[in-house]
């Protein structure tokens, strides 16, 4: 109602923002609202790395939901300037990956570190930015119809994603040990 | 660590850096002029910047491999002496910046969001910010060992981060600064080589005048301490 429809670049930009800001309240609670209790009753039955991928598997799907949500609200709302849906679709879906695993990890320090959710954000803001930079860039070429999306970058996203859970895997048994 | 040599050397090679640096023959090209023996101060201080943080991730790592606590007060100290190689390194580029980026028809204001835009520029703020973050998780935690532990596993995980946003995005995206396709600092043809005889040693002694210069901090820390360990 405010901007009515804005244009492809103001769109694509505040797409961005709003799912970072929704990766940061829909996957901060994960670690959060466990209780010590259940926390260790999880630690009876499972490895630390078991544990921790499964975390990142349910947060991913999670946001994945989100991503397509928010997606179709924006639709709704804001008009559709995009001109290459699907290509648009699965950087969306790769996007929301990405934030999901990092924030994952992030909430995982956050929680032992027993901040609120402000601490997060100090922590993950300037760990996201370059990936957040890299999905703006890429996704508005789905807004352009002579434009193609590089692969090279998108297989760099996937990279940075496939790091991101190898070190989950080897550093979150050192904050799970109390 | 205690010995004196490297000191004396460290000395010893910033002294052959001012020295030569200023005084001796440099290429001139257009646009950059004398400025060109800023290479050994604004360079290097990003190369020190670099091998700060990678010798403060190896202490971390080391950290949890062992849990001593001097390992988690050495990664500690080393980022911090980093993020001042940091700053400085932005401070020498600003006054490269405003000799060869600047528009001289425009006062600096009216060029800044044009200047301000680079991608490196943002790359290298973006790294001082992941270990500002680092020492914001650090002091939010009163516990000595949860503390050591929490924050060299964020040291590691920035660190991996980190990779991207100085090394990778800043050559992909269009930028006028130098560096676009490798490192010209060390590529052999882009480097002349009486730059080199001052060059190589400029970084060796800068980054050993930073690694001095924490290991005064961490022998402080160390002995303020002493009572915990």
């Amino acid at each position: 109602m405010a901007m009515n429809e804005p244009e492809a670049k103001v769109w694509n930009g505040l797409f961005w923002v709003i799912q970072l800001f929704i990766c940061i309240n829909a996957v901060a609670k994960s670690f959060m609202q466990e209780s010590r209790g259940r926390m260790l009753y999880f630690y009876s039955i499972a490895s630390p790395a078991d544990f921790v991928l499964s975390k990142l598997l349910f947060n991913t799907v999670l946001m994945l939901l989100m991503s397509l949500l928010s997606l179709l609200l924006f639709t709704l709302f804001l008009g559709n300037p995009i001109q290459k849906a699907a290509p648009f679709i699965g950087l969306v879906l790769l996007g929301g990956w990405s934030l999901s695993l990092v924030f994952s990890f992030l909430a995982a320090i956050a929680a032992r570190a027993q901040q609120n959710a402000a601490i997060m954000a100090v922590l993950g803001f300037p760990l996201i930015i370059p990936q957040l930079l890299l999905l703006m860039r890429l996704s508005n070429a789905a807004f352009a119809p002579l434009l193609t999306i590089p692969a090279n970058t998108v297989l760099l996203l996937v990279a940075l994603d496939l790091l991101v859970i190898m070190l989950a895997v080897i550093l979150f048994p050192f904050l799970w040990k109390d | 660590m205690y010995k004196s040599w490297w000191k004396i050397a460290s000395v010893l090679l910033l002294l052959y850096t001012f020295v030569g640096g200023f005084l001796m023959d440099v290429p001139r090209l257009p646009a950059l002029g004398e400025t060109i023996r800023n290479l050994y101060f604004h360079v290097c201080m990003w190369f020190a910047m670099m091998i700060l943080f990678t010798i403060s991730l190896v202490n971390s790592i080391r950290y949890l491999r062992t849990f001593k606590l001097k390992y988690d007060i050495a990664a500690r100290h080393y980022a911090t002496v980093g993020v001042v190689m940091g700053v400085l390194g932005y401070a020498t580029g600003a006054i490269w910046m405003s000799y060869t980026w600047g528009d001289p028809n425009n006062p600096t204001f009216e060029s800044f969001s044009s200047i301000a835009r680079e991608p490196k520029l943002i790359g290298a703020a973006i790294a001082l910010l992941i270990y500002f973050a680092y020492m914001v998780l650090r002091d939010s935690i009163n516990d000595m060992d949860k503390r050591a532990r929490i924050s060299s596993v964020y040291n590691i995980f920035a660190y991996a981060m980190l990779f991207p946003s100085i090394w990778i995005i800043p050559r992909i995206l269009p930028s006028l600064h130098p560096g676009q396709t490798g490192n010209p600092a060390l590529d052999m043809q882009d480097i002349d080589n009486r730059m080199r005889l001052v060059f190589y040693p400029a970084v060796i002694g800068w980054t050993l005048l930073g690694v001095w210069i924490t290991t005064l901090k961490i022998r402080f820390t160390l002995l303020k301490e002493k009572h915990l360990m």
